[in-house]
């Protein structure tokens, strides 16, 4: 069974990956990160049963923690980001460049 | 027997939901769409002897997380960045290329590894079940990371205060201020309701004039963009036209905004 | 044949303190440039004062050398180390070494006592006589030095003070370019010299010229040390060295140009001393010719073939100064042709040369004395008629010309019929030759003569010629003097000849003064005709004020027989093209090769900074490529 898990975890972690090149707001591309976030976790769950140990758990929960965070802080980036371009759009913020 | 049925209808919610999340053209959608998603790994989670864990994912992802994303949402508001059409060459191709070549080289990672029958967790947590054991590890061994994480959040909520704060420029507009911009503007009285005189009161309908004429200023432009963006046109010329003019102004009134602050940027170069 | 004798080392007298003659006109420069402008009132009569007292030495020492015995007269003076392990300072006082001296010390001070007057107009005449005085410093340690490492400095001293007083009026252009044209012909010898002094060097492990006698010359022959061949290229390497600064062929361009510089330098420098010192090398270098016969046949080829063109481009001048130029580079020619004679030569040449700077620095003083009557007019054809308004000056320029043509009885006469007659002995062609540039020197020195005191007046309408000051005139007198009588002194009796003999060798059987000869007689003859032809063209018919075009000899001559477009056409032009090419390398190859570069680098970074976008999602592409490569490569790895 572990097979199956790792392999729907590589999927899910692609689609988020491919996600987060093709869409352009931010918001969604936070979410395609999330989900890539999440495949992470799968995979670690899934190690912590195949292993017989809980430090598996423990990191995906850490991962929690910390993508809680990350979220925090990435909405107030693009709500601010938003206050000021009047946009979301990750396309629109390219003035870092040549 | 129970585990493959429930795997395997759950992988294919989740993959579905998580194609969803990708490809669906509003952010809303997306939004639950990755709810769903995270609701099957929680069961899936549960599957695999981490109730705790499960927990925890239905509590603070699709809990906290997925509202303050659906809050932020509702914040920014609909965007033309929802729109799907790819304006970076190529970005689309190769996006596919990756993500299908990342896909593969995992799966055939995964799938190549010989994996002894899984171990489970059941025997690590014999005391008092998963909580309990994951307690231990965390107050005991994990202790100081547990800790920074405390930091971390601290710091993130304090973080988000000072990016989300604006600074107020003016002092705020007294109640006096207020009555004073209302009667030195154009409508000292309030504008006419939806649906005043109308034959239905609905949101949608705009309200009569006193000579049976519709009144542009009870339209709601929200509504009306909506209607617009989804298709429905008022079938009466007359709303139509007003509806149209309502949005003209509405586009006018962003294309100036959009023109000054282009040229607020090109200032700054 | 008696050779050189050994050189003494001298202490005490005169001649012990015999570097006063260089130290005090030293002195004397360094004074006045030194001084500035705060010299400037009697800047000139120190000048003077310090050439007189190098004078002064010179004879004292002169008369103190006649006061030793023959095989004494060779007095060397060891002053201080000067290369260590190479060459010691020291000076050579015999009887070579202090005829020049006397020469130099005695034409450059009558010539210094004539700046004064010719000088006194103009505002720098303190630099001017800085520059005479460091010339004559740098003549004397040129001819007074006992080995060639100083003869060097020395002949390098003279080369930077005719470039500084043919540049003296720097603010002409022409000038400017002279100096700079005497300079650099100067070079070519100054390289040719220098190498013969490598070689010899190397050869014989000793630059003094006691160290290198005939005998030890034959000696290293004999015993396999030094090749006839290597005898031969030292000959020509000093010859090369002598032609620079001598002015003869083919280094011959850059002397009708020095006259840009103040007449008085043309007389003292370009006429008298410096010119010469080819020939003292040569003379002084007889050890090595004598034993190179091919390099002793090339020193006459190059002294007729100079004394020919010398004379032909004398002819053609209008430029009274150029017309005089010509002439001294012809005389040389002659002094050349006699120094390649062996020791009758040398006597011979050297008298001739000591007598040419008599006449020679007369005339030139003459013609300064014309010029400065005449506005510094130069055209010979805006003269004509000036005898009877400058006496003194037609007169003593008129004996320097008859003794310049060989007049019977006159210092050119002597000198100058000694060369042809050894020349006539040793070689028929060049002895002819010879004969025939003495004919030409007598038809354009007369030319020069109708054209400048006799004729029509055809002066410039503000020109009023008058006779020079006295401080001018006397120095003339004095060496018109010289001019008729010195030839017949040192010829006669063999005076000079045994005087010398000590230092360069003397034949057994000394030559005795032929009054009636064939060469004699022919040379006399064809004078006499050039003189009649100068008459009938200059003298008896009228001379047109702008020069007539001219048959293809005379635009030949004018043209200086195109030694310039030789030059220009085989050394500037390809020099020119090199530096071209030099340049077009440079600024195609090397820097296209550098700029390329950077170019490249520019351009590649202007490309590959396109690759920086802006858009984060072209950077997550890149960020998911690399980690798909990281997770390629871990599982290969693992499976390996």
């Amino acid at each position: 069974m572990t097979t199956h898990y790792l392999v729907l975890s590589a999927l899910l972690f692609a689609i988020g990956g491919a996600g987060v090149l093709v869409r352009r707001n931010a918001i969604v591309v936070f979410m395609c990160v999330e989900l890539m976030l999440n495949a992470c976790n799968l995979a670690f769950v899934t190690f912590a049963r195949q292993h017989g140990n809980l430090d598996g758990q423990l990191i995906a929960f850490f991962v929690m923690v910390v993508a809680a965070a990350e979220v925090v802080i990435g909405l107030a980036i693009i709500v601010m980001i938003f206050r000021t371009r009047r946009s979301a759009s990750v396309d629109d913020a390219n003035l870092l460049k040549y | 027997m129970g585990e493959t049925i429930t795997f395997w209808v759950l992988a294919v919610v989740s993959v579905s939901a998580a194609l969803g999340l990708v490809f669906s053209r509003k952010a809303v959608y997306s939004a639950l769409m990755l709810g769903v998603v995270m609701l099957s790994l929680a069961v899936l989670y549960a599957v695999q002897d981490a109730p705790f864990l499960a927990a925890v994912q239905i509590i603070v992802y699709t809990g906290a997380v997925m509202m303050l994303f659906l809050f932020v949402l509702m914040l920014v508001g609909v965007d033309s960045a929802d729109s799907l059409v790819e304006t970076i060459k190529g970005q689309r191709f190769w996006a596919t290329i990756a993500g299908l070549g990342f896909a593969a080289l995992l799966a055939l990672g995964a799938g190549n590894m010989v994996f002894a029958p899984a171990k489970g967790v059941g025997a690590v947590q014999e005391a008092g079940g998963n909580v309990p054991a994951l307690a231990q590890l965390i107050f005991t061994r994990h202790v100081f990371a547990f800790e920074i994480t405390s930091a971390l959040l601290i710091t993130a909520a304090l973080g988000a205060m000072v990016l989300a704060h604006r600074e107020r420029v003016r002092p705020k507009a007294t109640q006096r201020d207020l009555a004073r911009a209302r009667f030195t503007g154009p409508q000292p009285s309030p504008l006419p309701g939806p649906g005043t005189y109308a034959l239905h009161n609905a949101i949608d309908m705009p309200a009569l004039l006193p000579d049976g004429s519709v009144s542009p200023q009870s339209i709601n432009r929200v509504l009306a963009r909506h209607e617009q963006e989804d298709g429905v046109r008022p079938t009466d010329p007359v709303k139509a036209a007003l509806v149209k003019q309502v949005i003209d102004k509405d586009v006018a009134i962003e294309e100036d905004v959009a023109a000054t602050e282009a040229a607020h940027q090109e200032d700054a170069k | 044949m008696q050779s050189p004798v050994e050189i003494v080392q001298h202490s005490g007298g005169v001649i012990g303190v015999s570097w006063l003659m260089i130290a005090l006109p030293l002195l004397g420069a360094a004074i006045l440039l030194l001084g500035g402008r705060r010299t400037d009132r009697w800047g000139h009569f120190l000048g003077v004062a310090m050439s007189l007292a190098a004078f002064v030495v010179a004879v004292v020492s002169f008369v103190e050398i006649l006061g030793l015995p023959e095989s004494e007269r060779r007095r060397g003076i060891e002053l201080y180390q000067f290369i260590p392990g190479i060459a010691d300072m020291g000076l050579l006082i015999d009887p070579l070494s202090i005829s020049f001296a006397l020469l130099i010390t005695g034409v450059g001070s009558l010539i210094h006592i004539y700046s004064v007057g010719y000088m006194s107009h103009d505002p720098d005449r303190r630099r001017f006589f800085a520059y005479l005085n460091l010339f004559v410093a740098a003549m004397l340690l040129l001819v007074l030095a006992d080995n060639y490492v100083a003869l060097f400095v020395g002949w390098e001293g003279v080369g930077l003070a005719s470039y500084l007083l043919i540049g003296f009026w720097q603010f002409k252009p022409t000038a400017a370019a002279a100096a700079k044209k005497a300079f650099i012909v100067n070079r070519v010898g100054d390289f040719g010299l220098l190498i013969a002094i490598f070689t010899v060097w190397t050869t014989f492990g000793s630059v003094a010229f006691g160290d290198l006698s005939g005998a030890t010359v034959s000696e290293a022959i004999g015993s396999g040390g030094a090749s006839q061949g290597t005898i031969t290229a030292i000959g020509l390497l000093l010859l090369l060295g002598a032609c620079g600064k001598s002015a003869q062929l083919p280094l011959q361009s850059w002397l009708l140009d020095a006259m840009e510089g103040p007449t008085p330098v043309s007389a003292l420098i370009h006429a008298a001393t410096m010119v010469t010192a080819g020939v003292y090398l040569v003379v002084r270098s007889g050890a090595f010719f004598e034993a190179a016969p091919t390099a002793q046949l090339v020193v006459t080829i190059v002294g007729v073939a100079t004394l020919l063109a010398g004379a032909i481009i004398g002819c053609a001048k209008d430029d009274i100064k150029k017309g005089l130029a010509g002439s001294t580079m012809s005389q040389i020619g002659y002094m050349m042709l006699g120094a390649g004679l062996g020791p009758v030569g040398y006597a011979f040449a050297i008298a001739h040369l000591i007598t040419h700077g008599f006449f020679k620095a007369n005339m030139f003083l003459g013609a300064g004395s014309v010029m400065h009557a005449m506005n510094d007019e130069v055209d010979m054809r805006r003269y004509g008629g000036l005898f009877s308004v400058m006496k003194v000056t037609a007169v003593t320029f008129i004996i320097g010309y008859l003794a310049i043509i060989g007049f019977p009885l006159l210092s050119g006469y002597f000198t100058k019929d000694g060369i042809i007659e050894t020349a006539m002995e040793h070689n028929q062609i060049l002895g002819w030759l010879a004969v025939v540039g003495a004919g030409i020197t007598g038809f354009y020195m007369s030319r020069m003569i109708f054209m400048t005191f006799f004729g029509k007046k055809r002066w410039a309408d503000d020109a009023h010629p008058h006779e020079s000051p006295s401080v001018m005139t006397v120095p003339l007198v004095i060496l018109s003097i010289g001019s008729i009588f010195l030839g017949a002194f040192l010829i006669l009796d063999n005076r000079f000849m045994k005087f010398l003999a000590p230092a360069v060798g003397a034949p057994e059987e000394l030559p005795a003064f032929h009054f009636v000869s064939t060469a004699g007689l022919a040379t006399l003859a064809l004078v006499a005709v050039g003189a009649a032809f100068a008459w009938f063209r200059y003298g008896a018919a009228e001379v047109p004020r702008v020069a007539p075009r001219g048959s293809f000899l005379t635009t030949f001559a004018r043209r200086d027989l195109y030694g310039d477009a030789l030059n220009e056409t085989l050394f500037m032009r390809p020099g020119q093209w090199l530096a071209r090419i030099a340049v077009f390398v440079d600024n195609r190859g090397i820097d296209g090769l550098v700029n390329g570069l950077a170019a490249t680098i520019g351009g590649t970074s202007g490309r590959l900074r396109r690759v920086q976008t802006g858009y984060v999602r072209s950077y997550a592409l890149s960020i998911l490529f690399g980690a798909a490569v990281v997770v390629g490569a871990l599982l290969y790895v693992g499976n390996m």
